[in-house]
C-alpha cells in the first residue's frame, strides 16, 4: 500500500469516528471538522493530535449517570515534527499534565485521534500500545513518587529494557551502565535504592529509565518544576544533549516561562483545556497575541534591574473546568473583552508563518 | 543492630513484669477462687471452716495479691517454687503437674491446627486481596468483599455449629463426638491414628479458614489499592510493561512491607491456641487446657499461660522491626 493511500484511509476513518462523538456534543461544527480532519498527515510530523479530548466525569445523578464533565483537555489539536520540542505552557489546573499523559494513553481519551508515526495510538489494542511504548516515553514530574522504592536503580532502568528485548540478555548491566554514564549516574549507584539519591538525581535515573528504551518522542512533564533552580539546568541541558544525541523529539510541559523558552522550538499556550496560541519560540516570545500569553510572558521576571516591565494583571482565579464560560473561556478575566467574546468562541486560526491564536481581537474570516 | 535487638530485649522483660502483675491481680479479683469453686460450691460438701482456710493456705490464697505475685514471681520456701523469674511456673491446680510441661504437652496440637489454617487461608486471602484490587468496584471485587464479610462476621461457636450440623450430623462425613479421636480404634497403627487425628481436624481448619481470610484479604486489597495509584505504577505502566509484571512485581512488592506487620501478629496466635474453637470441637489444645483452667480458678496455669502469650507477642514484634529492615530497603534501624 502506498503511504499516500494509507493516509487518506486514516483521515476517512478518523473523520467519521469524530462526527460520531461529535453529535452527542452540543456545539457541533461538522463542518469545519470533517475538512480539517480529511486533510492527509502531515509526513514531517512524528506526532500529530487532532480534536483531542479528555473528560472526567465530575456529577453523577443518583442512578450513577454523569451529567456533568470536567473537560481538561477540550478539542486540541497540534503536530510535532520530528527532532524538535512543542513546549506547552499555562497556569495549573489548565490540563497540560492531563494532555501529556492522554497523548502517551496512560489515560484513555475521550475523543479526538492521536497519530504517532501514522498509527492511530487510540485504536490500537492493549498488547500493541506495550509494544509501541519503547518509543513513546515520559519523564513525570516528581522524581521522589514515581520511582519504585523497592528496586535497585539498576533494575529499574533495565526491566522494561529487558522485556521488550531490546538488548540480549547477556548485554544488559552493560547496555544500563552505558546508559546511567550518558544521563550522569556513576556506576555504583546501579546497586542502589531510589531512597538514597537526591532529587536532581532521582530525575537523572527517571531520564535514563526513560532513555534507555531508545524511544524517538518523550514528553516531559515539567521534569524540572520539583528540583533546585542550580539543578534544573543539569537536568535542561541533559535532555538538550540527548535530544541532540539521539534525535528525540520532546513535548515539553512547564509553566516555567524561561525554561520553554531555552528548549522549545514551538510554544502552545493552553487555557482551560484548550490551546489559545501555537507559533514558533521566537514569534511567540517577540509577538504574543493572545491576551492571556501577554498577560503571561509579563509576568516573566526580567533580571535586568534597569529595565521596568509592564505587569499585566489578570484580575480573577482561573475558572472552574467542570463549567467552562460561554464563548471565549478566557473572556471572563480578558482586558480586552468585547460583547463577542461572551457569545462566541473564537476560531484557531493562522494569522502567518504558522502563528496560530484564538481570539476576537483578531480578524474571524 | 545487635544493640538494638537487646535494648528490645531488655524493654520486653519490663512489659513482662508489668503484664504478669496486671493478670494476676485480675486473677485474684475474680469472683470466685479455686477452693470455693472446687470445695465448698459443692452441696454435699462438708468441709468445716479450718479445712477451707487450710486449702487456702496450701493454694496460696490467703495471702494478700501483692505478696501472693512476688511469691509467685520469686517463688517460696512453703510451696518449693524457684519462681517465675526461674522459669519455674508453678504447679497447676487443676493438671496437677508443672505449669510449663503442662503446656508443652498440649501446645503443638493447637499448633498444628492453626499452622495448616494459616497455610490455607493466609497465600489464598493475599491472592483473593491482589485480584480484588486490580479489579476494584468490579464484580469479583463486590464478590469477594461480601463473601469475607460474611465470614469476619460469625461468631466462632456460631459457624462452628452450623459446619457440625451440616457436615456432621447432616451429610455425615465427618465424626460427631467430640475430641481427637475417633472412640473405636483399638490399638491403631500410627499411621491410622493419624489419619483419624487430621480427619477430626478438617472441620476445624475450616472454621479458622472461613474466619480468619477475610480480615487478610480486605488489609491486603486496601493497601493494593494504595500501591496501585502511586506514581511509580504509573510509570511502570508508561515503560510498557506487561500487566502482571505491573501487578506483581511492582505493586504486591511494595504491598508486603505492611503484610509483615500482619504475619507477625499471627505468631503468638499460632502457639497460644483458640479457645473458643478448641473447646468447641473438644480438642486437647493449648486453647481448651487455658479455657477450662480459666473457669477453675487456676491461678499458676493462667499466669503461665498468659506469660508464654505475653512474650511470644514481645518476640513478633521485634521480628516484625527485623522483618521491616528485610523488605524495605529505606529502613535501617540504627539505634
Amino acid at each position: 500500500m502506498s503511504d499516500n493511500l494509507m493516509e487518506e484511509n486514516i483521515g476517512g476513518t478518523a473523520s467519521e469516528d469524530v462526527i460520531a462523538s461529535q453529535m452527542s456534543d452540543e456545539n457541533i461544527k461538522e463542518e469545519e471538522v470533517s475538512t480539517q480532519i480529511s486533510e492527509p498527515l502531515d509526513p514531517n510530523a512524528l506526532l500529530e493530535v487532532r480534536n483531542l479530548k479528555k473528560y472526567f466525569p465530575a456529577k453523577k445523578d443518583f442512578f450513577g449517570r454523569t451529567i456533568s464533565y470536567l473537560k481538561a483537555v477540550d478539542d486540541l489539536s497540534f503536530k510535532i515534527e520530528k527532532g524538535t520540542t512543542l513546549g506547552i505552557v499555562g497556569e495549573s489546573g489548565c490540563g497540560k499534565t492531563t494532555l501529556g499523559r492522554t497523548i502517551l494513553r496512560l489515560q484513555t481519551a475521550t475523543g479526538g485521534e492521536i497519530y504517532f508515526d501514522g498509527k492511530d495510538i487510540n485504536k490500537l489494542k492493549t498488547a500493541e500500545m506495550n509494544a509501541l511504548r519503547p518509543q513513546m516515553q515520559i519523564i513525570f514530574q516528581d522524581p521522589y513518587s514515581s520511582l519504585s522504592p523497592r528496586m535497585p536503580v539498576g533494575d529499574i532502568i533495565g526491566e522494561a529494557v529487558a522485556q521488550h528485548k531490546l538488548v540480549p540478555k547477556s548485554q544488559l548491566k552493560e547496555y544500563v551502565l552505558e546508559v546511567m554514564k550518558s544521563c550522569g549516574l556513576p556506576y555504583h549507584y546501579y546497586e542502589r535504592y531510589p531512597h538514597e539519591f537526591s532529587g536532581g538525581q532521582r530525575q537523572r535515573i527517571c531520564i535514563a529509565t526513560a532513555l534507555a528504551l531508545q524511544p524517538r518522542f518523550v514528553v516531559c512533564d515539567e521534569p524540572v518544576s520539583a528540583l533546585d533552580v542550580s539543578i534544573q539546568a543539569q537536568i535542561i541541558n541533559l535532555l538538550k544533549d540527548m535530544q541532540e544525541k539521539m534525535g528525540l523529539t520532546y513535548i515539553f510541559i512547564s509553566h516555567d516561562l524561561s525554561v520553554v523558552e531555552h528548549i522549545s522550538n514551538k510554544v502552545g499556550v493552553m487555557y482551560l483545556g484548550s490551546l489559545v496560541e501555537y507559533a514558533s519560540t521566537v514569534d511567540i516570545f517577540d509577538n504574543p497575541m493572545h491576551p492571556y500569553t501577554e498577560a503571561l510572558f509579563s509576568a516573566v521576571p526580567i533580571p535586568d534591574p534597569d529595565r521596568h516591565s509592564n505587569r499585566i494583571i489578570l484580575s480573577g482565579d482561573i475558572p472552574s473546568p467542570i463549567n467552562a464560560p460561554k464563548g471565549c473561556k478566557f473572556h471572563t478575566r480578558c482586558n480586552h473583552c468585547m460583547d463577542i467574546c461572551k457569545e462566541v468562541a473564537p476560531k484557531f486560526k493562522d494569522y502567518g508563518n504558522g502563528h496560530m491564536v484564538a481570539c476576537h481581537l483578531y480578524p474571524q474570516d | 543492630m545487635v544493640k538494638y535487638v537487646i535494648k528490645r530485649l531488655l524493654l520486653g522483660v519490663l512489659i513482662l513484669f508489668c503484664v504478669s502483675f496486671i493478670i494476676y491481680m485480675l486473677l485474684r479479683m475474680m469472683p470466685g477462687d479455686y477452693v470455693t469453686r472446687t470445695f465448698t460450691a459443692n452441696p454435699n460438701s462438708e468441709l468445716t471452716e479450718e479445712r477451707i482456710a487450710q486449702l487456702m493456705e496450701i493454694y496460696g490464697l490467703s495471702d494478700t495479691p501483692v505478696v501472693g505475685y512476688f511469691k509467685w514471681l520469686f517463688g517460696s520456701a512453703e510451696t518449693g517454687s524457684h519462681g517465675a523469674i526461674l522459669f519455674d511456673f508453678g504447679t497447676s491446680f487443676v493438671y496437677g503437674d508443672e505449669v510449663t510441661s503442662v503446656i508443652a504437652d498440649h501446645m503443638w496440637i493447637s499448633f498444628a491446627l492453626t499452622l495448616f489454617s494459616l497455610i490455607l487461608y493466609f497465600p489464598l486471602a493475599v491472592f483473593l486481596g491482589i485480584r480484588a484490587a486490580v479489579k476494584q468496584y468490579g464484580a469479583f471485587d463486590y464478590a469477594t468483599t461480601v463473601l469475607t464479610m460474611i465470614g469476619i462476621s460469625f461468631p466462632t461457636f456460631f459457624f462452628s455449629a452450623i459446619v457440625v450440623r451440616v457436615f456432621a450430623f447432616g451429610l455425615g462425613w465427618f465424626d460427631t463426638s467430640l475430641g481427637l479421636q475417633s472412640s473405636g480404634l483399638i490399638n491403631p497403627t500410627w499411621w491410622e491414628l493419624f489419619i483419624d487425628q487430621a480427619w477430626h481436624l478438617v472441620l476445624p481448619i475450616f472454621v479458622v479458614v472461613v474466619l480468619s481470610i477475610g480480615s487478610v484479604m480486605r488489609y491486603t486489597r486496601t493497601n493494593m489499592l494504595e500501591v496501585l495509584n502511586a506514581d511509580y505504577i504509573r510509570t511502570a505502566r508508561a515503560k510498557g510493561l506487561s500487566e502482571n509484571a505491573v501487578v506483581y512485581k511492582h505493586a504486591f512488592k511494595n504491598t508486603m512491607i505492611p503484610m509483615v506487620t500482619v504475619l507477625a501478629g499471627i505468631l503468638p496466635g499460632l502457639f497460644g491456641g483458640s479457645m473458643i474453637l478448641e473447646d468447641f470441637f473438644g480438642i486437647p489444645g493449648i486453647g481448651k487446657i487455658a479455657y477450662d483452667a480459666m473457669n477453675a480458678g487456676d491461678i499458676p496455669f493462667v499466669m503461665g499461660y498468659n506469660v508464654f502469650i505475653a512474650f511470644l507477642t514481645v518476640i513478633s514484634m521485634l521480628l516484625t522491626d527485623i522483618m521491616y529492615v528485610v523488605v524495605d530497603p529505606r529502613v535501617k534501624i540504627t539505634k
